[in-house]
């Protein structure tokens, strides 16, 4: 297998992308999926249909929408380069790209876990003296583990593949915003690179595969501590 | 206890408007599923917010919409025991009992856990995951997790529907043993009559989010007889089983009974029900009933077009009931002599 030095690069880009993101978009995630599962409120669906266009959506289109936010003209763009923090073609745009595209497949996968709960768990918690947030930390975070495993691993494995949005408000600079996607787009685009995209296509593979071993072993950990 | 309920909510299609003040340290919620019995226990725990109304018990506002109060579940420091044990999945049986207890304020802490593991027989299954458990280990762990947090006021929700007969009877001794040594008040929830009569000392009883009646577990087996499936339940408890000629001779008082449903050694709780006594004016010459009891009538009431006659056989109690125009023709008045036959295969043994 070959692989240049900028491909090791975009290696551990996509994998330091794909983890930032995850790690960021989780307790977000987890907030949301509480209140889709737990809470009636006014405007719920609105949410609900906002949380989700970025499944619908082509990723080209979102990142054309995060570009006029976060682009010179945007209005968040602008406080963030008057604060000195630019984002726009940044590894830090490319977190927020994929948290975008993969935060309702983490929402889903949460969602799904909590709806599982008895609801009757959190009213004896409750009854036995937990207040709510007491509650949530030992009743329904631990319950739904199942459900934030998974969801991590989807949006992990989404960020890792993530293009559209990503070339538009990170750009495609090697070094610095270039992940394993866009070097193989580079390489295929050109003609006599065919097995440099190969070797980034079967990193793609071993890093995907490890993700839903790891994903398995979790869930085999979770359910021997449920059997215990 | 002393407890005050004034409230309405409308859930939907469904009105529950219950007003009621009661007081006692054992009271049953009775009434059909869907008569509002789960809600009732959902507004006094706080779980459910009414429209309008005041909760009070002794003296302490839980809920008032007129003065703007409405105290947290988990600071009403009233325990639930559901009709599932609703243990947490993710805790062993010990965290599990102990989850309460962690949370409850040391000054209010009144029980030990290990003089409550031990009344409830759990100390083989404390290191244990709950879903190892039987459903009757389990109800008694939820029983243990309610009682160790001390409350003031423990609301048991229906807590033997899920079990079958057996294990109902075997965990109806602890629900009575941990109210009696920790002296905790309850309010026990449940649409079986036989659980009323076992369990409390008044009765409301709801229909269709409603209070309908407010009475004695006594009232509402003689109001119940009529209408229910197995009339009215007396329910003797037996002692000193003997065992001869393939049946058991238990003593009742100063009476005698031979049940065939006995066990060697233990004194246990029957039921029979008030439709398997016959009763005669006279002795019958010959009858292949092996229980033949003489009591005087003490009571008579009416149910729905039956009669209720409380005998007193030797100073303990026995409900026959009979259709009006058998009362008629046996010329049955209080203070009349009667014979009154049980077939040993009548009784059922409860716990």
């Amino acid at each position: 297998m070959l692989l240049t030095h900028e491909d090791i690069t975009a290696i551990w880009l996509s994998l330091k992308i794909a983890l930032t993101a995850t790690a960021l978009a989780l307790p977000f995630g987890f907030a949301v999926a509480w209140l889709f599962v737990f809470k009636t409120f006014r405007g719920k669906i609105v949410l609900e249909v906002l949380i989700n266009l970025p499944l619908t959506l082509p990723p080209v289109v979102i990142g054309y929408f995060l570009l006029l936010l976060l682009g010179k003209n945007g209005w968040l763009g602008q406080l963030l380069q008057a604060s000195g923090f630019p984002v726009i073609f940044t590894w830090k745009a490319a977190v927020i790209a994929s948290a975008t595209v993969g935060f309702p497949l983490l929402v889903r996968s949460i969602r799904l876990g909590m709806e599982a709960i008895d609801l009757q768990l959190i009213e004896a918690s409750r009854s036995l003296g937990a207040s709510w947030p007491d509650s949530l930390v030992t009743i329904i975070l631990p319950l739904s583990l199942r459900g934030i495993i998974a969801g991590s691993s989807l949006m992990f494995a989404r960020s890792l593949g993530e293009f559209g949005a990503t070339i538009i408000v990170a750009g495609n600079i090697p070094g610095v915003t270039q992940t394993i996607p866009l070097a193989i787009y580079d390489y295929a685009s050109s003609p006599s690179s065919g097995t440099m995209a190969l070797s980034l296509c079967v990193v793609s593979v071993i890093i995907s595969v490890a993700v839903l071993l790891l994903h398995e072993l979790l869930g085999k950990q979770l359910d021997r501590r449920g059997l215990q | 206890m002393k407890f005050h309920i004034d409230l309405q909510k409308q859930l939907g299609k469904f009105f529950v408007q219950v007003n009621a003040e009661v007081s006692g340290e054992r009271i049953g919620i009775f009434g059909a599923s869907g008569s509002g019995k789960s809600t009732l226990v959902h507004f006094i725990s706080g779980l459910l917010q009414p429209d309008r109304g005041e909760i009070f018990l002794d003296e302490e506002c839980l809920f008032s919409t007129r003065k703007g109060i409405n105290i947290s579940p988990e600071n009403r420091r009233i325990a639930i025991v559901f009709q599932r044990p609703m243990l947490f999945p993710h805790l062993s049986v010990k965290t599990n009992l102990l989850y309460g207890y962690k949370r409850c304020h040391s000054e209010n802490r009144r029980i030990k856990p290990e003089i409550l593991i031990d009344l409830l027989k759990l100390q083989p299954l404390l290191k244990r995951g709950v879903e190892n458990l039987s459903g009757g280990e389990k109800q008694r762990v939820a029983l243990g997790r309610a009682i160790l947090a001390s409350p003031r006021l423990l609301l048991m929700d229906e807590p033997l529907s899920a079990l079958d007969d057996t294990l109902r009877f075997q965990i109806i001794p602890y629900l009575m043993s941990v109210s009696e040594e920790f002296l905790i008040p309850y309010m026990f929830i449940s649409h079986s009559l036989i659980e009323m009569q076992l369990m409390t000392e008044q009765v409301l009883v709801l229909n269709n989010g409603r209070l309908v009646q407010q009475t004695t577990p006594e009232g509402l087996a003689r109001n119940s007889m009529a209408k229910s499936h197995n009339g009215y339940m007396n329910l003797l408890r037996l002692t000193c089983p003997v065992y001869q000629n393939g049946l058991f001779s238990y003593s009742w008082g100063e009476n005698t009974l031979l049940v065939s449903d006995g066990q060697i050694h233990e004194s246990a709780l029957f039921e029979l029900s008030s439709r398997e006594i016959i009763l005669f004016k006279k002795h019958p010459e010959a009858i292949s009933a092996r229980n033949l009891l003489q009591g005087n009538v003490m009571e008579m009431f009416n149910s729905d077009g039956r009669v209720g006659i409380v005998l007193s056989v030797h100073g303990e109690k026995l409900v026959a009931e009979i259709v009006q125009s058998a009362a008629d023709e046996l010329n049955i008045t209080l203070g009349t002599s009667i014979f009154a036959a049980v077939k040993a295969s009548s009784f059922r043994r409860l716990v």
